[in-house]
């Protein structure tokens, strides 16, 4: 695996990514190595900041399959973006809930005030901008994120703005439950699988309200779950045989 | 095989409610088929995994809560279906789905190819609704694009089945095609840089990014010919006929000896098209494409209609009437007969014709100066004395080897050497590739590099330098293994008769290793004309020159006095050649052979213009007829009834597909003979298979193998290096002349090298490679591949690299390389 | 904002929850004093199919949706066949008005691994994938702290705990596609193909992930484990009712005062959990709403007292799903709401079968023309026919899904539909919307 002979088409990004790339194909039992092609293109974008020509024939090259094989994956995802992108995608849920709650204004908003659509990034190149599917935070409708960290809670127009308009100036706002904020191609590194390399980032965004909710409630009226005994015995029918691992 | 009867495991079940028995994992899809009961389908494919894609099938099966696909559905026992006939759910299911597919469908039939023949239209038609629902707008997309040269693609009329994917993926394993997108703009599609941000509108369709990929398959046709709409059409075809238009009829492939059933569809006395036939024994439903569109040869501009014969007064060719030429060939045969003929009827000949030039050169020229092998048959600058080939096909493979392509199907373990499956035998590579992928086919192949096309088999790899074949085949630990397992096959190419004691090697392994051998040619007529007689040391039937008793057979059955045969054997192509050159021999009756094809292609033409006189039966003018002293014209395969003999000796029969006044080989060597007072009896294709099925089998004992000696491989040294090299399925062959969109599909010709003399050349991928020898040189893009040291691979006769023609060698031998193109001393040099 | 009364409040079972309350129980240090790694040792002292057993006797369910006993799939892995195991964790979630696999891994991400290396040593796989979904990005960083960190304390790696048994697992980010929360679809995504439906069977407990043996099991479904095996069968039991045993995470969104999480035992109804979050908000009463995600049928306001189990929304004429309980009121419009669901299932249909990429293509398109005014009387009959012929003819669930919010709009909401046809409602959609929309 690791004396391909990269394509000149492919060989820049080999020469930033083989090492990463190595380390993404070794997640996977040998002979599995395919399953490596999605950490693979989120890694491309890292480089190009969207899945590339070249990028497909890295990946291609690297687990010795055809491009049209790469193709087919990378056209089926939505996060694999086929056009460059801005430093930062904000994305707006517009599913049904986030959108009667509010989400389609602030999409509408956004869209108007960047002058971009769906999908498009601003001149600047600071924002792409897209109109999300759920988000799996629908308690908190209708949210907004940046480069999928969830960064307007309960948005309105007027936030969304305010959150662009920081963004293009150059400032990086505290996101309500994510992480601190760092670019899009930085973001796709985490997507391959690598552990985030910025210090504290892990332990930025406390859990909202929202969340906690129930679990508060219970806690404020003292309700518990009882009888629980964390040395109840488990019924033994075989004696537990150490030769039968692996 | 083994004739073992195995049981089979039954389940009744109900279809309809008419109790059937089904074997066990059996699809409901085919049992229904069985019992006359049509299922609508789309992607279902018999040869092909079950999909349940297009939903199209959906039948009710008791018990169950929702409609299920009757074509991913096995039987069970006791289970109760009900198709569409007996059904109301499984009949709205259908008629659902049915109009589903039809809301983006352009319903274009008017100008579509596939309207007539298309499973879309006639399940539409008994299936569907009158009028669709549907008011809103269709999806649209560019249309047509081209996928390959060949090969266009309309997505709006794709209902993504998915059996061109499936097909080749599992089938061809040349995953060039996918599914791209998804939801209601899936599609179709070749890699395009289009859909990366290359220029384009982003959905694939532009057709010419720089890192585009083309569906590069020698097996893209039967997409298109199992497309179930009219998605997949082929340039050669689209827009020519209508196929209610057309005549259908059954006919066999000229190609190569893989005997290919095919059906050919002509109109008016053209053919316009050619499709798979459908022989489970042979090609399953499939053929390559060279076999489908390789047909424009016979219409080619240079069809010779007429006899010509050499004006005495200008020296030139003139048209001449039948009756006068046959005269001139007759006697200019006669008058040569004493110092000698020699015949070279070549390798594309149907048996019956095959047949003729054996008994032609025994009855009326008393000779066995005959050889059909149009091609190397020993290795460069071997001794001429040695019959190694001649002699392994008469102990090994006359008669017919018994094994099949079942047999490579289910053997273990398949040992290939001197033969590149997908080039050379491209059904038999589908039918190993199919064992493979069943799992339990293991591919072993000697040759010098892993192909793709082995890479498909999944083949493990005995690196060969060219020649060292017979040593390993003698010696190597993996070639042994290979075979140790009851039932293992060997399967040799004809291209092991240039390595010295290869086929002796293959021969004797086979005894050691009780696996059985197989012979594979690369021409359809190879095979054939061995057991027709078409070898210098055999007659008809495999019958040895030399042993009276089988000469006694066949004087009886020819009606010839003892002693006419003559009891030695005779000239092989080689020394037919040599002895033409020099001036032996009185005459040559040449078939279709192209010099080129020869082992030596100069001293061949010098032979053809050396020689006093010759006869040309030809169907197009060639490098033989513009030498020859009489042109016989000849009817092409498609205007003939014949046989060919397919690797395995499974006779191929077809009748003539169209009407034509062209007269086939043993017709006019039948008139030739009636001249010489013989009666050849070969002008009827009827009479000749009589005579031959009222031969008698040959009692004469098997010949004994050959034994040559193994030799080693050349030792090239400084900037020399061994010549490796076979055919490109695609390549300059002259039955491929005429067809510039099929030529678009050949692999690019490249000059592989290995590392190492990569290095030491300089070169890197697409740099210029020069291999010459004293006779001329072949400049190519190299291409870095695992090649053993110091060997360098040539496509054989390819755009650009004609190695017999220009190197005037074969593989094994040792060539000199250079970096770029040849130097001005060089380039004189090739002219010497 | 009115108070819960005691006896609904006593409803609440903070199980899987409970530990969210601690900020740095993503931490291991912490989690190890929150009970973490407990259970752990516990399983490794017992013999794999006396887990599995347990398992079966707490009567755990998927968390996923479908509700399929756990303990039985375990079960079905084949043990002693010479082939590799794979534990396979969906955290693909993704279905709309689902929201608590995310916060329960960002929040408490060793209960997801520990139950992941318990499950891997039950069905003796020593290989684990948890599959999150691509933008599930501060999930996904705190589950791969989590993982460094246990491998880092020998949770994870060679010879666990002195066990003998090895385990690796990896954090594998999908790439945008609700199908590949269907099960099939994510094993082909996570073998680096299209993320589209297999053919069934084989099922993954014979050919799974590389076409072995393979348990894939929803995120709350494993993060249960550890708990069962600490507290016992029974104790789980006593959450719940009979037949859906145990805890559940009940996500509320929408017109209601409180959005959020409540834990609770499986049969709570929605006007106990509405009363949980504090009543509907001012001036809405309740509509219709989802008892588990836009796939599942929706209910109405006559539902309000359903019981909210695996039986008790069944019988209810929909499917509890995954506890999503998206709720709308009298300001929502019903048909609106089905068009952008649509529009959702369109966009993210795979496009294998004719159906549902056929199907929803048609749909969306005639929604769009109704909310824009142009619907017609005929267009109801096609459209609940279009979903009669998409909802169990798809190749999978997604079709069943996207037919299921027309049916059931239809079926109670018919006059919202010809309040646009017959023009009492404005459009809903501008012209422009009808061309361009994704």
């Amino acid at each position: 695996m690791t004396t391909v002979e990269f394509s000149p088409a492919a060989e820049p990004l080999a020469a930033k990514l083989l090492e990463p790339a190595l380390e993404i194909l070794a997640r996977y039992p040998a002979g599995r190595e395919r399953s490596a092609l999605l950490p693979l293109l989120h890694l491309v974008q890292t480089e190009e900041g969207f899945v590339s020509p070249n990028g497909v024939a890295f990946c291609a090259e690297l687990l010795g399959i055809n491009k049209a094989q790469v193709g087919a994956v990378a056209t089926f995802y939505t996060m694999y973006k086929r056009r460059p992108t801005g430093e930062y995608l904000v994305s707006v849920c517009t599913n049904t809930l986030c959108n009667v709650m509010g989400g389609q204004e602030v999409y509408d908003q956004l869209s108007e005030h960047l002058g971009v659509g769906h999908d498009e990034t601003t001149a600047d190149g600071r924002i792409t901008l897209e109109h999300a599917e759920c988000l799996a935070a629908c308690d908190y409708a209708p949210v907004v994120t940046v480069n999928y960290d969830f960064t307007v809670d309960q948005a309105t127009p007027e936030s969304a703005v305010e959150l662009v308009e920081n963004l293009r100036k150059g400032e990086r706002p505290t996101p309500a439950r994510g992480a601190r904020i760092c670019s899009l191609r930085e973001m796709q590194y985490q997507l391959a699988g690598f552990a985030d390399p910025r210090d504290g980032a892990v332990a930025d965004g406390v859990a909202g309200a929202p969340t906690l909710r129930g679990v508060r409630l219970a806690q404020e009226h003292g309700v518990t779950v009882a009888g629980f005994d964390p040395d109840t015995p488990i019924t033994k029918t075989k004696p537990r045989v150490t030769e039968e691992k692996k | 095989m083994t004739d073992v009867s195995k049981r089979v495991d039954t389940v009744k079940l109900v279809i309809d409610g008419v109790e059937v028995t089904a074997e066990k994992g059996e699809l409901v899809i085919r049992v229904a088929e069985r019992m006359g009961i049509a299922i609508p389908r789309f992607c279902d494919h018999p040869l092909l995994a079950p999909a349940g894609a297009c939903r199209q099938c959906l039948v009710e099966v008791e018990g169950q809560r929702k409609p299920v696909a009757s074509c991913t559905q096995t039987v069970a026992e006791g289970m109760v279906v009900k198709t569409q006939l007996s059904s109301p759910v499984a009949a709205k299911a259908q008629a659902g789905v049915m109009e589903l597919l039809l809301i983006n469908h352009p319903l274009d039939c008017p100008t579509c190819d596939k309207g007539g023949e298309c499973p879309l239209q006639n399940q539409a038609m008994s299936t569907g609704r009158a009028d669709s629902r549907f008011v809103e707008e269709k999806r649209e997309y560019q249309k047509p694009i081209h996928i390959s040269s060949q090969v266009l693609l309309d997505r709006e009329r794709c209902v993504l089945c998915q059996r061109c994917t499936r097909f080749s993926e599992e089938i061809a394993g040349d995953k060039f095609i996918d599914l791209m997108d998804r939801s209601s703009g899936e599609q179709i599609n070749v890699y395009r840089d289009d859909f990366f941000g290359g220029d384009g509108t982003g959905d694939g369709e532009v057709g010419d990014g720089a890192g585009d990929v083309p569906f590069n398959s020698y097996f893209s046709g039967n997409t298109i010919q199992i497309c179930p709409v009219g998605a997949l059409t082929g340039e050669q075809y689209r827009f020519r006929a209508r196929p209610f238009d057309l005549v259908s009829t059954p006919s066999a492939c000229e190609h190569c000896a893989s005997g290919c059933s095919q059906r050919t569809d002509h109109r008016r006395g053209k053919v316009l098209r050619r499709l798979a036939g459908d022989d489970p024994a042979v090609n399953e439903e499939w053929n390559c494409d060279k076999g489908r569109w390789g047909f424009r040869y016979a219409t080619a501009t240079d069809r010779i209609m007429t006899p010509l014969v050499r004006d005495a007064a200008t020296g030139e060719l003139r048209e001449a009437a039948w009756s006068e030429a046959l005269l001139i060939a007759a006697e200019g045969l006669k008058a040569a007969r004493e110092r000698g003929v020699g015949v070279l009827p070549g390798g594309r000949l149907t048996v019956e014709d095959a047949y003729a030039y054996a008994k032609f050169t025994r009855t009326v020229l008393g000779s066995n100066d005959i050889d059909f092998r149009a091609r190397p048959v020993r290795a460069t600058g071997s001794s001429t004395a040695i019959t190694e080939e001649a002699d392994f096909l008469a102990a090994n493979v006359a008669g017919g080897t018994g094994v099949t392509y079942e047999d490579v199907e289910n053997a273990p373990s398949v040992l290939i050497v001197g033969l590149e499956p997908e080039e050379e035998a491209p059904i038999l590579f589908l039918r190993l590739r199919k064992g493979h992928r069943r799992g339990n086919l293991k591919i072993t192949a000697v040759s010098s590099y892993l192909s793709r096309g082995l890479e498909k088999l999944g083949a493990a790899l005995v690196a060969a330098v060219p020649g060292d074949e017979a040593h390993l085949l003698g010696t190597d630990p993996a070639v042994a293994a290979a075979l140790s397992a009851p039932g293992s096959l060997l399967i040799v190419g004809e291209r092991l008769a240039t390595v010295p004691g290869g086929l002796s090697a293959a021969a004797a392994l086979a005894d050691r290793s009780g696996a059985r051998l197989a012979w594979v040619p690369r021409r359809a007529g190879d095979r054939g004309a061995i057991d027709a007689g078409c070898l210098p040391n055999l007659l008809p039937g495999g019958r040895p020159v030399t042993d009276p008793a089988a000469r006694a057979e066949l004087s009886l059955a020819w009606k010839v006095e003892p002693g006419v045969l003559p009891g030695t054997a005779g000239r092989d192509v080689d020394r037919i050649i040599a002895a033409a050159a020099d001036g032996t021999l009185g005459a040559l009756l040449v078939g279709g052979v192209d010099p080129a094809d020869l082992t030596d292609p100069r001293l061949a033409e010098e032979a053809l213009d050396a020689v006093p006189f010759l006869v040309s039966l030809e169907m197009r003018q060639s490098a033989v007829t513009r030498r020859a002293d009489v042109v016989l014209p000849i009817a092409p395969a498609v205007e003939k009834a014949g046989t060919y003999m397919d690797w395995e000796s499974r006779l191929r029969s077809f009748g003539a597909v169209l009407k034509s006044t062209a007269m086939t080989d043993g017709r006019v060597l039948e008139a030739i003979a009636a001249l010489l007072d013989v009666t050849l009896n070969t002008g009827d294709v009827m009479a000749i298979r009589r005579e031959l099925g009222a031969l008698p089998g040959s009692t004469a004992p098997n010949p004994a193998q050959p034994a040559a000696e193994a030799a080693r491989p050349a030792q090239p040294a400084g900037d020399e290096a061994v010549l490796a090299t076979w055919h490109q399925l695609i390549d300059l062959g002259s039955l491929l002349d005429g067809d510039q969109v099929l030529a678009g599909t050949a692999r690019p010709p490249v000059a592989r090298i290995g590392k190492d003399l990569a290095e030491s050349l300089g070169v890197g991928d697409g740099d210029l490679v020069t291999v010459s020898t004293v006779r001329g040189t072949v400049t190519l893009p190299a291409a870095i591949t695992d090649l053993p040291p110091r060997v360098v691979w040539l496509p054989t006769n390819s755009p650009g690299s004609t190695v017999r023609r220009s190197l005037g060698v074969t593989a094994g031998a040792v060539v000199k390389l250079s970096a770029g193109v040849p130097g001005p001393i060089l380039a004189e040099g090739a002219v010497q | 904002m009115t108070q819960p009364r005691p006896e609904v409040l006593q409803k609440l079972t903070p199980v899987l929850t409970k530990r969210w309350l601690s900020p740095d129980a993503w931490r291991i240090g912490v989690y190890e004093r929150l009970d973490g790694y407990l259970a752990l040792r516990k399983a490794l002292d017992v013999h794999p199919d006396d887990l599995i057993q347990l398992v079966k006797d707490s009567g755990l369910r998927g968390r996923g949706g479908a509700g399929f006993p756990t303990g039985l799939k375990w079960g079905f892995i084949p043990q002693g066949d010479g082939k590799p195991h794979y534990l396979v964790i969906n955290a693909d979630e993704g279905e709309p008005g689902t929201c608590k696999d995310l916060p329960l891994m960002t929040y408490d991400p060793h209960s997801l691994v520990e139950g992941a290396i318990i499950a891997s040593y039950a069905i003796r796989a020593n290989r684990a994938y948890i599959y999150i979904r691509g933008e599930a990005v501060h999930a996904a960083r705190r589950l791969r702290n989590a993982v460094q960190e246990a491998y880092a304390k020998g949770y994870l790696g060679k010879n666990i705990l002195g066990s003998g048994f090895d385990l690796d697992l990896v954090v594998h980010s999908g790439a945008g596609a609700y199908i590949c929360g269907e099960e099939t679809a994510l094993l082909d995504s996570l073998e680096g193909f299209r993320g589209q439906p297999r053919l069934r069977p084989p099922f993954p407990a014979i050919a799974g992930l590389y076409a072995s043996p393979t348990v894939v099991n929803n995120v709350g479904t494993i993060a249960s484990v550890p708990y069962i095996v600490l507290g016992g069968a029974d104790w789980w039991k006593s959450m719940g009712t009979e037949k859906s045993a145990g805890p559940m995470i009940y996500s509320l969104s929408g017109r209601i005062t409180n959005p959020g999480q409540y834990e609770c035992g499986l049969g709570i109804t929605l006007r106990e959990l509405i009363e949980l979050a504090g009543g509907m908000k001012p001036g809405h009463n309740l509509k219709f709403w989802t008892p588990g995600g836009s796939s599942t049928p929706i209910l109405t306001a006559e539902h309000i007292d359903t019981p909210m189990d695996f039986e008790g929304v069944s019988a209810a004429g929909s499917i509890l799903g995954t506890t999503a309980m998206q709720i709308f009121s009298d300001q929502d419009c019903p048909v609106y709401n089905t068009w952008r669901w649509l529009e959702f299932y369109h966009h993210e249909s795979c496009g294998k079968c004719t159906p549902c990429r056929e199907g929803n293509y048609w749909m969306v398109r005639t929604y769009r023309r109704i909310l824009a005014g142009q619907g017609t009387y005929k267009d109801l009959d096609t459209l609940q026919d279009t979903a009669d012929n998409i909802f169990g003819r798809s190749f999978c669930g997604l079709g069943d899904g996207a037919a299921t919010p027309v049916v059931s709009t239809l079926k109670w909401f018919r006059q919202d539909y010809l309040d646009y046809i017959e023009g009492r409602t404005a459009p809903r959609l501008s012209e422009k919307s009808l061309v361009g929309a994704h």
